[in-house]
């Protein structure tokens, strides 16, 4: 069900390695519960964050969540594109609603992270 | 229906103004207009017939059942309105309470806030209370700047974080936030309480307080609330308590006595004020003895039988201007003194009896979200019914056209697809029976109907609001 080539973490983010560079988003079942959302805030390029610091907002008329780093590392990209069109988030969480690129990060951080098997049975339990 | 700026005619007047009495006085030209205001020019019929439509179109406490849960929309009685309306107060200028020769004629509404903060102290289990802030969330941040004065004064050093649960609203951590905190969340356990295991390991030494609110946003008692307070003092990091939920215990117990050392009062959702739409609110802060000092100021102190105005020694300083909202302030007080004692205890009863009559007649039909007794709002979670394709904003939108306000949806955001319902204590029975039978009716299209449920409303001057769209293209001015 979830895309068998990422991290996740427990809360909701997803994680990919593009050879050297890693991609950010939040995930289909995430974007779910949130609705169709109205705003998006990114973090900033050049900015080093840390796992687990909130780096922005996702917002949509029932609720404001915070978006989690899922590792420690620099952000050289930011989606700028979802500002103008948050909905890319809902339509397409796994390809064109990506959050944010990091590179130099911590790899030790990876491995606190989710597999998509487990990760599905993580989701099992929260929609039981 | 038109805005009023469409039924404008050139030159339409409402109000012609009285000859000028005393002596004209020029302004500086850099504040004048060099063309007139955009205001509407119309009569004073037009204004009358305007509003009074706009009124007959909302929705409110004075003709609807309104149950939206944590802002306890209760009845606030028309004698609390009389009492703000009086001349002796609203024609009493604040600047009189600065200037000495003026002084004097504030005794009356000093008077007012003196027995206000001692009124409420005494009903939080609080040495003092300042009426200053003027929104529960003005409150909060009163109450963190005055955590950190504590901690700043006894020198405790890398007290820079406060815990806050996971389902408190979230001007909680907005406020810690904005007083320079740093916001550690603190999950709740499957049965609705604090997580008191997850509570003790995130209270370290750089803790310099904990945010609370008791019951909490499920509707739930926290039972462990006395340990939790011991095992703060221990830390010496502070118990703040969001007294929002105050209407389910007032009179009963008191937030002093469980251990907190702060806390605010809404005394627009507890005392007689309406809560929500802008209007002024009041949010005073009460303090333990071993924070008085710290109050906001001035202050008014009684002193040689008359009312006089002082600074607390290491004051946070001012919150608002002059003594807060002052008239939401006499409302409260009205509403204390005609109470009484045993008035405001059967707040209390009233207000969890009914929340447990609503939720005893709905959960055949409605999934509650805890398997518990509530206290004065309980939680359901519609996810059965979204299932169906019938989400909890359907359901809000179908009990509009049910002539019932929405309970709130979407929060706590603990509770998936939640429902919070907050009768209070000033409706009838025959209120809460015929808002349950129009659930029970909504639940049984949600079985036969959904698509019934997925249009509504239809019956009200607009139907199903775009929320996406208003919220992304936010245009707030004509
Ligand atoms: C639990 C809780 N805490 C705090 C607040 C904030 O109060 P205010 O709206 O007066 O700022 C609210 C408001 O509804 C609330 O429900």
């Amino acid at each position: 069900m979830v895309p068998d080539d990422l991290l996740y973490t427990e809360d909701h983010e997803w994680i990919r390695d593009d050879g050297g560079e890693y991609v950010v988003g939040i995930t289909a079942w995430a974007s779910e519960q949130l609705g169709e959302l109205t705003f998006v805030e990114l973090p900033e390029t050049g900015m080093d964050v840390h796992q687990g610091e909130s780096v922005g907002t996702v917002e949509s008329v029932k609720a404001a969540s915070d978006v989690y780093s899922p590792v420690s590392g620099h952000i050289v990209e930011v989606n700028e594109t979802l500002e103008d069109d948050p909905g890319l988030l809902t339509k397409d969480p796994y390809g064109d609603g990506w959050l944010f690129k990091l590179d130099s990060i911590r790899v030790a951080d990876l491995k606190k992270l989710m597999k998509p098997d487990a990760y599905e049975r993580f989701l099992e339990e929260q929609t039981e | 229906m038109q805005l009023i700026f469409e039924q404008s005619a050139p030159g339409r007047r409402a109000l012609e103004l009285d000859p000028l009495d005393v002596p004209a006085a020029d302004l500086p030209p850099e504040l004048l207009r060099s063309k007139p205001a955009a205001l509407p020019e119309v009569s004073e019929l037009d204004v009358v017939r305007h509003f009074t439509r706009l009124s007959r179109r909302n929705f409110g406490i004075d003709t609807h059942f309104y149950p939206l849960g944590s802002c306890t929309m209760k009845y606030n009685p028309k004698l609390a309105d009389r009492a703000a309306d009086h001349p002796g107060f609203t024609r009493l200028h604040p600047h009189f309470s600065t200037s000495p020769a003026y002084r004097a004629r504030c005794q009356g509404a000093f008077e007012v806030i003196h027995a206000t903060e001692r009124m409420l102290a005494e009903i939080g289990g609080m040495a003092e209370a300042s009426l200053q802030p003027i929104a529960g969330a003005h409150g909060e941040l009163a109450g963190a700047l005055l955590m950190a004065a504590y901690h700043r004064d006894r020198g405790n050093t890398g007290k820079d974080t406060i815990l806050i649960p996971d389902s408190a609203h979230g001007t909680n951590p907005a406020s810690a936030a904005i007083a320079g905190f740093k916001v550690r969340e603190v999950p709740s356990k499957r049965d609705g309480t604090l997580n008191v295991r997850a509570l003790t390991r995130a209270l370290d030494d750089s803790v310099a307080g904990i945010m609370l609110t008791c019951p909490n946003t499920h509707g739930l008692f926290e039972p462990a609330v006395g340990r939790i307070a011991c095992m703060a003092r221990d830390r010496d990091a502070l118990m703040y308590y969001d007294g929002a939920n105050l209407n389910a215990i007032i009179g009963r117990c008191r937030p002093g006595d469980m251990g907190f050392d702060i806390m605010h009062f809404n005394l627009h959702k507890t005392f007689a004020t309406p809560h929500g739409m802008g209007g002024p609110g009041s949010g005073p802060v009460g303090v333990s003895a071993r924070l008085v000092d710290y109050l906001p100021g001035p202050r008014v102190v009684a002193r040689d039988g008359a009312y006089d105005l002082a600074t607390p020694p290491k004051s946070i300083g001012r919150m608002a201007a002059f003594f807060g909202n002052f008239l939401v302030a006499v409302r409260a007080y009205a509403y204390m003194r005609a109470l009484g004692a045993s008035g405001l205890r059967d707040i209390s009863t009233g207000a969890v009896l009914n929340a447990n009559y609503v939720h005893a007649k709905l959960k055949s039909a409605f999934t509650s979200a805890f398997d518990t007794p509530f206290m004065h709002e309980c939680v359901f979670t519609a996810t059965p019914q979204a299932r169906k394709g019938v989400r909890a904003l359907d359901i809000a939108k179908a009990l509009l056209d049910r002539g019932f306000h929405a309970p709130t949806v979407y929060f706590p955001l603990t509770v998936k697809e939640s429902l919070m319902v907050e009768p209070t204590e000033t409706e009838s029975r025959e209120t809460l029976d015929a808002f349950c039978e129009a659930m029970l009716e909504i639940a049984k299209l949600a079985d036969e109907d959904p698509d019934a449920l997925t249009r509504a409303p239809e019956t009200l001057p607009v139907g199903r609001l775009d929320e996406v769209r208003a919220a992304r293209r936010l245009n707030c001015s004509f």
